[in-house]
């Protein structure tokens, strides 16, 4: 149990208790779980528009004219290819290529760019940094001076335009802008991305907006059925998504390319756990990141074990009953000989073991079209 | 509605909000109407199959959320007789109708006089007041 005195709590956190959300301990902070039921706000979100208070998560500014040099040094994907605004998934490596986090990298322009990590590793990943910088680049830790609001679902963007004279349109999948909404005095910087396989976005302004800022939305989504969403449907959405969490499908001992992550590997450069990714993308792996979706009714859950053929496999990493399609989906590690789409396998779940079987990845695809 | 819920009269209580509902020797169990609530969204129920034998205050089956897995606590010993197939293909019948449709299991109950370890109806009322804050 982690003690709640220690916990921080984010700029929203009266308003989370107004609505009556539940509140548990997350990564060190204490965060909404769940406002009403998180079926209800999954499907909200996949017909029409949810809200979620992600203020936990961390930011960076590195600027200088060493910035891209030393992101290309630091990260796995190809910083070198954004264009001003743009954004791209990132790991962040150590030597034998396991994962120091998994974060986003926007260039907001020439020898500028803004990191956004996990909020449990916000501090561990900047000592990583820290640790590796070379001269002509600033690091710089502005996560205490930005909360962060995500807004998803196919609704998302009218709901947002309601409160903007900024023709939102103008954003595409993976870019930024910073813009003026009615009644913050401060820009606010907005990307159209997210973390539940919808189209949608990602908002990043000064705390002191913050609640102002999330009742907007709610009033103005209000019409479109907006729903205030907790981490419980965050995490339904996203293993729907099949999208990596921090701990789960990547930690310290998972390599990106176990975990299905190679379009994010580019070794077209030099970084940091180059070498060891290298030799695993071209001789294999010894376990892979498969998704499975159970044939029988039951929940797969962190930890279970994997069996096929009467042997075990491997782990679930993540797994939930899908509110959308009604059943138990997961995603795990097994062997790569064991990994093919169409296997059976089965789960043992408290001594008992129930059929599931590999699936393509993911359960749910992007529905956004820009 | 306040937090407490339904609480039937006629209904035996555990401090792990379930309830039974005694008619001679046979016992029927399920979850309270707080339980279910603080629950919300029952995904699926594991049932004890018929035979098993079961003590009182040990867990006996599981009732699953979408984020959490919580065991279901016996109120009495013995023997279960029968469970409820219907909450198996339409588990949020525990959360629409926890003290009729949702019900878990019967049990052959083993001694009556264990059931005088469990609360009534009031008793169980003043208990849940306690527990909110």
């Amino acid at each position: 149990m982690e003690d709640a005195v220690s916990l921080k709590r984010t700029p929203l956190y009266s308003e989370h208790l107004k609505l009556g959300a539940k509140m548990v301990p997350f990564a060190g902070w204490e965060m909404p779980v769940q406002y009403s039921n998180v079926i209800d706000e999954h499907i909200a979100t996949r017909k029409n528009v949810g809200l979620f208070d992600i203020s936990h998560m961390g930011e960076y500014l590195f600027t200088g004219p060493k910035a891209l040099d030393f992101l290309q040094k630091m990260v796995t994907n190809d910083i070198s290819k954004l264009e001003d605004k743009q954004a791209c998934y990132n790991c962040l490596c150590y030597e034998n290529g396991t994962v120091v986090d998994d974060l986003f990298v926007y260039k907001l322009k020439e020898n500028e760019y803004f990191i956004v990590v996990n909020g449990g590793t916000i501090e561990k990943d900047f000592n990583w940094f820290m640790k590796h910088k070379i001269n002509g680049v600033n690091l710089k830790n502005i996560s205490d001076d930005i909360a962060k609001i995500d807004i998803q679902g196919p609704k998302a963007q009218e709901v947002v335009q309601k409160l903007t004279d900024f023709d939102l349109n103008k954003i595409e999948r993976f870019f930024s802008e910073k813009i003026k909404f009615k009644g913050i005095d401060e820009e606010v910087m907005i990307s159209r991305t997210g973390y539940t396989g919808e189209d949608g976005f990602e908002t990043f302004f000064h705390p002191k907006y913050a609640s102002f800022f999330w009742n907007k939305l709610l009033e103005a989504g209000k019409e479109f059925g907006i729903k205030p969403c907790g981490l419980g449907a965050r995490d339904t959405l996203r293993v729907e998504a099949c999208y990596s969490l921090y701990g789960h499908e990547l930690n310290e001992s998972i390599t990106p390319i176990e975990a299905g992550l190679s379009f994010v590997v580019k070794f077209n450069k030099d970084f940091i756990g180059k070498k060891v990714l290298q030799e695993q993308k071209e001789e294999g792996t010894e376990r892979k990141l498969i998704c499975f979706e159970m044939t029988e009714r039951a929940v797969p859950r962190e930890h279970y074990p994997i069996f096929c053929n009467g042997y075990e496999a491997g782990f679930v990493s993540s797994g939930t009953f899908s509110p959308l399609f009604k059943k138990g989906i997961g995603m795990g590690f097994v062997k790569p000989e064991l990994s093919g789409r169409g296997n059976k396998i089965s789960i043992e779940i408290r001594g008992k073991d129930y059929k599931g079987v590999i699936v393509n990845r993911p359960f749910y695809n992007y529905k956004g079209g820009k | 509605m306040d937090f407490t819920g339904k609480i039937p009269e006629e209904l035996k209580y555990t401090k792990e909000h379930e309830w039974i509902k005694v008619n001679g020797n046979e016992g029927t169990v399920g979850i309270t109407d707080y339980a279910q609530h603080a629950l919300t969204d029952v995904v699926f129920v594991e049932l004890p199959e018929t035979g098993k034998k079961v003590q009182q205050l040990k867990a006996f089956c599981t009732v699953e959320s979408v984020k959490s897995v919580s065991d279901v606590f016996a109120p009495a010993s013995g023997e279960v007789i029968s469970a409820n197939k219907d909450i198996s293909e339409k588990p949020e019948l525990v959360n629409q109708s926890p003290y009729e449709n949702g019900w878990i299991a019967k049990i052959k109950i083993a001694n009556k006089s264990e059931l005088n370890n469990l609360m009534d109806a009031a008793q169980y009322k003043t208990y849940l007041e306690g527990l909110g804050h």
